[in-house]
């Protein structure tokens, strides 16, 4: 099941980058806030009303612990994405036989897969 | 190339989530003939690499750093309308839940990164596709071309809309030359890293690459040329 292997890889190395892999990253602000405070206009930034979120700027509250705090937030993250992507994906899909070079129906997702595994 | 909350103004913020809305209101419609049973999962899996993707700044030297924007990889790996979407997704959970980016910010973003992003890269990938032989292995270096050209593009429109809406008096020639000099540099990063995740999904599933298929394509017509008819 070439497919779903390729899901399952990916999406480890998508996990492994976001969960522990970002704890490597450069610190330094980026582009946009790097010009804003060059050019004087970094200071006309408000907090977001998000700003209490539990996953505020990659941490996560109550974890003190940097690389676990993020980790943590970055796998959320992911997780996140993934869950909304995939659920807006599946229902946009065109289903039946024009759809997917293999023409299978959407009932044919799961149980197929699971039997050519 | 998060704007946060504040740095322009109502009426510029309005206008770009409208643009916003507009742009994932087709992209809603649109992204139905790009997606099917197999390409679906793969785009989820593409909106969570992008979130990732941006989780990982690399230095570019002078204390500061840049990220992947994700636009132009993900257009050339599920098709720029599904792109939007999946880099629009992205931007919506960091809003709401990373406080990375503003919320009121929303549209401006969506507006820089998932469409300026997107379709200046696929538009440049697809140039170069044009410009490049016609075989797969073209398809990795269009990508990192065309996520070249997607940086400083959309760090022109930020530009062009902080002149218009920036709540700060700067003068508009030394933000542009700044947001322009520094986005280029980023723009290597980008290009490095869209054209490696390209080449090594190119790699392993050429069948799965959206930019791939027209390369594709060309082969089995001219075995079975009654297919055509």
């Amino acid at each position: 099941m070439r497919n779903r292997r390729f899901l399952v890889v990916g999406l480890l190395v998508t996990l492994l980058i976001a969960g522990v892999g970002s704890y490597y990253a450069s610190s330094h602000p980026d582009g946009l806030e790097f010009v804003a405070e060059k050019t004087g206009f970094l200071d006309s930034a408000e907090d977001s009303a998000a700003a209490d979120s539990p996953f505020a700027d990659y941490g996560t509250a109550g974890v003190e612990d940097e690389r676990l705090g993020g980790g943590i937030a970055g796998v959320v993250g992911v997780l996140l994405v993934l869950g909304l992507g995939t659920g807006l994906f599946l229902v946009l899909r065109r289903r039946g036989p024009e759809g997917g070079a293999e023409a299978s129906e959407e009932s044919a997702d799961e149980p197929a897969d699971a039997g050519r595994a | 190339m998060h704007v946060p909350d504040a740095f322009l103004d109502a009426p510029t913020s309005v206008a770009t989530g409208a643009v916003a809305a507009a742009g994932v209101a087709v992209a809603l419609r649109k992204a139905r003939t790009e997606l099917d049973d197999r390409t679906a999962p793969m785009a989820g899996l593409v909106a969570a690499f992008v979130f990732a993707g941006q989780m990982m700044n690399f230095p570019v030297g002078a204390g500061t750093s840049g990220h992947l924007l994700g636009g132009a990889l993900a257009a050339v790996l599920v098709g720029p309308w599904t792109a939007a979407l999946c880099v629009s997704v992205v931007l919506l959970v960091q809003a709401l839940f990373m406080a990375d980016g503003g919320l009121t910010a929303l549209g401006t973003n969506i507006t820089l990164m998932a469409l300026v992003g997107v379709f200046v890269g696929y538009g440049v990938f697809r140039l170069a596709m044009l410009v490049l032989p016609q075989r797969v292995g073209s398809v990795p270096v269009a990508a990192a071309i065309g996520a070249f050209a997607s940086v400083p593009a959309a760090a022109t429109v930020f530009t062009l809309l902080f002149a218009v809406g920036g709540t700060a008096d700067i003068d508009t020639g030394t933000v542009l030359t700044a947001m322009l000099g520094w986005h280029t540099v980023i723009g290597l990063g980008e290009a490095a890293i869209t054209g490696l995740v390209v080449g090594a999904v190119v790699a392993s599933r050429p069948d799965l690459v959206h930019g791939a298929r027209g390369v594709r394509a060309a082969q089995p017509l001219l075995v079975t040329p009654e297919a055509a008819r």
